[in-house]
Order: structure tokens, then C-alpha cells, then sequence
């Protein structure tokens, strides 16, 4: 399921006119809470503050007194469990789930870098690249991504994808010219390594593997010829040995390759 | 007068990749000034889902941002399909500024807009297919 279109349930803390302000060591205790549920929370102090309703998933609530804006329910008197209590239940009744059950890592292109040159198109086995109507490369499937994989930043040839939760530069979104020498050096070791393309040599290795184990018929022996592959390029790109591992069978990933790569080679016909 | 400035502060929930004492210091130092703003468990996931909370952020005037580097921040509002506007944005990066000088920027009424520097424009992005081949073979 597309995770485009799913709203993250909002808080508004209304501490405008009507309303008494909450100290603010409470305030701090209830935003930290609320964040760490997953909610988003605006705190609205007033006039040029944040506006109230937003028509989804929002809850509004203050101090209030007498003359507290309609809509804003009362929690004078309550904890922040208590508050953050009464939201997971009527969320949960509302939505039927939690607030936050997805790892949001995925890739982001810098699109003042990026050529369209459709490398991560045709690399990406997992189908997370695609094409908008002016046939430009965009994210369409975000939730496919393999989370703490960074493989298709290192095909990038201008450095043009962004993992922000990527512990290293360039590929953090720290500045690219800072950090050109390195990336380039990433490249060398990659190509040097693999040959350019972690998905070929898996293949080759694979089929190698199989012709002479299938003689052998030691199902064992190719399991630890794929081991060591996996180990190797895991090293050399980053990939987490756990994504490798559950790659797909040979076929499988050749079938995969085939259509992504087709996908990119259409898209290059259809921009020409 | 000048509008001021819209607030949005990034907890950074699921990565985790700003430092817990920076974004804490952070987020205690807004909630005891007087003004407005916007947090947000994780700007990522927001981006991911095309919020459209970051449209609104985006559209409604001069914006200040903690979170992490300005290009990434500046390209998940893209991919949330939220532009920034290069004039009207400032975005402090906590995974490097210590929590004092980003809640001086914060709190701070002047906007430092710091989005255009970084661009780097390529030819090929609207006029396709320049790159070389893809490595699948
Ligand atoms: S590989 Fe990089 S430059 Fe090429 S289309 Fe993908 S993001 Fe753009
Ligand atoms: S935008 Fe930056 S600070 Fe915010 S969740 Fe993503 S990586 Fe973390």
C-alpha cells in the first residue's frame, strides 16, 4: 500500500485568547510525548499563530476558560499521559491504527543535481523509481525501499540521491562540493570491486555458482559461494548484508533487472 | 511590517541521526519562549506522505526549519510536493549546529535564507535521457 496520501494526525495546543497558558516545563512534557507518538503538534499562541482547523485527523485543545474559542476542548487539570491517553484511543478508534508503523527511509532527489539520466531507474530492483507525466525521474513507491539501503546513491553519477538519514556525507544531503573527493573515491572502490553494478556480479556469481554446484549438487557449498558475494558488495556499497541476503532467486532478480532496465530505456526513447 | 517568520521543528523520531541532547535542548527552549510553531515527529515521514501540512507551510510565507542539512530538507519538501521558496526559507541544521545557536536562529525575527547558495543546476534534468546506460545488462 502507497504511503502518498496517508495524513499524519495533528495536535494543535491553542494557548491563544481564552485560554490559560501552560507552564512550560508541562508544555515541553506534552510535545515530547506527542512527537514520540508520532503526531504532529503546532502550539497556536494567538493572533498570526497557527491556524485552527485543518479538516483532518487534528485535535484542539487548551487551558480554557470562559471565552476559549469554540472547538477547543478543555484538558485543564490533566497530565500529559492523560492527554496523549485520550488521543491514542480516539485515533486508534478513528484510523484503527497507530499513528506511526512505517520506517521512513527512502530515497530523495536533489533535482537541481539530478540529469534524469535514468540510472536508478534501471538499477532499483524493487520498483521504488518511476516517472512523472513530463517523464522525469521522481520516488513513486517510497515504501518499497529497502530500509538502511543506500545502493542506488552510489550508482548516482552526480551525486543527485539523498538518503537524510544516512549516517555519511554527501549522501546525508550534507553539500556534494565539500565532500567531492570522497564520493568519487566511493565510485573508484565500487567499480573496482563489483564492476560498476552489485545486481550483475550477484547474477554472475550466482549462475557461476549453480552450474558448478548443481554437478556437485551441494546445496551448501553455493549457499556460502553466495555468503561471500553478499559480504563483499554489502562492504563496498553499504548495502545491509540482511537486504542482499533477501534478494530474490537469480532468476528472479535477472527477470527484475530486465524490466527495470527496459523501464529506463523507454523512458529514455520517450524523452528523446 | 514584515511577517514574521513561520516555525517548524523536526524531532527526528525513527533515525534518530540528530543528536537526542540537541533536538531535546531544542524543543525545550521553544516550548518555554512565547512564540508559535509547528513540530513534526519526523520530517521524512511527512514528505513520504505528501502532508499537506508541508504545502501549507511552504505557501505560507517566510519559513524557518530545524532539521537536519538544508539540501535534504529542501528536497524532501519537493518530494512532499511542497516547493520552498528560496527567498523565504532558513533551515538550521541540528545534526551540526549546537542546540544555542539554533534557537538563536529560531527565535531570531530576521530571516537568513540559505536554500539558493547550494544549487548546482544540471542540463539534463528537463531535457532527458544524457546520461550513460544503466548498469543492468
Ligand atoms: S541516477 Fe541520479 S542523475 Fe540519474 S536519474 Fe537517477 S537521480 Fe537523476
Ligand atoms: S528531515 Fe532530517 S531531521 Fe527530520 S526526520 Fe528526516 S533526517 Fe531526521
Amino acid at each position: 500500500m502507497s504511503v502518498a496520501g496517508q495524513l499524519t494526525p495533528r495536535v494543535v495546543l491553542y494557548e491563544g485568547a481564552g485560554t490559560a497558558p501552560w507552564a512550560a516545563a508541562a508544555r515541553f512534557e506534552l510535545l515530547e510525548r506527542l512527537l514520540a507518538r508520532g503526531y504532529s503538534v503546532s502550539r497556536a499562541t494567538g493572533p498570526g499563530g497557527v491556524p485552527l482547523a485543518q479538516g483532518h485527523g487534528e485535535w484542539v485543545m487548551g487551558q480554557c476558560e470562559q471565552d476559549a474559542p469554540p472547538g477547543c476542548r478543555d484538558v485543564r487539570g490533566w497530565d500529559a499521559a492523560r492527554v496523549v491517553g485520550m488521543i491514542d484511543a480516539e485515533h486508534a478508534a478513528r484510523a484503527g491504527a497507530a499513528p506511526e508503523d512505517w520506517t521512513p527511509w527512502f530515497p530523495v532527489i536533489d533535482e537541481a543535481r539530478c540529469t534524469n539520466c535514468m540510472q536508478c531507474l534501471g538499477f532499483c530492483l524493487f520498483g521504488v523509481f518511476g516517472l512523472d507525466a513530463q517523464h522525469r525521474i521522481r520516488v513513486e513507491s517510497p515504501e518499497n525501499c529497502k530500509t538502511q539501503c543506500p545502493a542506488c546513491s552510489r550508482v548516482c553519477p552526480e551525486a543527485a540521491i539523498i538518503f537524510p538519514q544516512y549516517p555519511r556525507s554527501p549522501i546525508n544531503g550534507d553539500d556534494v562540493e565539500a565532500s567531492h573527493a570522497a564520493r568519487e573515491a566511493i565510485k573508484v572502490d565500487i567499480s573496482a570491486l563489483l564492476g560498476g553494478d552489485v545486481y550483475r556480479v550477484l547474477r554472475e556469481r550466482s549462475a557461476r555458482g549453480k552450474t558448478r554446484f548443481s554437478a556437485e549438487q551441494d546445496a551448501d557449498k553455493a549457499l556460502e559461494e553466495r555468503r561471500k558475494c553478499l559480504a563483499q558488495m554489502a562492504a563496498a556499497a553499504d548495502i545491509p548484508p540482511e537486504v542482499l541476503m533477501s534478494l530474490p532467486s537469480p532468476a528472479e532478480i535477472r527477470r527484475r533487472a530486465e524490466e527495470a532496465r527496459a523501464r529506463a530505456e523507454a523512458a529514455r526513447k520517450g524523452g528523446d | 511590517m514584515t511577517e514574521p517568520p513561520h516555525l517548524l521543528y523536526c524531532h527526528c523520531a525513527h533515525a534518530r541521526v540528530v543528536p537526542p541532547e540537541v533536538k531535546t535542548e531544542v524543543l525545550r527552549q521553544l516550548c518555554a519562549s512565547g512564540a508559535s510553531f509547528e513540530a513534526v515527529a519526523d520530517l521524512c515521514a511527512l514528505a513520504a506522505r505528501q502532508d499537506p501540512l508541508l504545502r501549507r507551510l511552504a505557501a505560507g510565507g517566510p519559513l524557518k526549519i530545524a532539521a537536519c542539512y538544508p539540501r535534504a530538507v529542501r528536497w524532501l519538501f519537493a518530494a512532499g510536493q511542497a516547493a520552498l521558496s528560496e527567498a523565504r526559507t532558513e533551515v538550521l541544521n541540528m545534526r551540526v549546529q549546537p542546540a544555542p545557536a539554533v534557537v538563536a536562529a529560531m527565535l531570531d525575527p530576521r530571516l537568513h535564507p540559505n536554500l539558493a547558495a547550494m544549487d548546482n543546476p544540471k542540463p539534463g534534468r528537463d531535457s532527458h535521457g544524457t546520461g550513460p546506460a544503466p548498469m543492468t545488462s
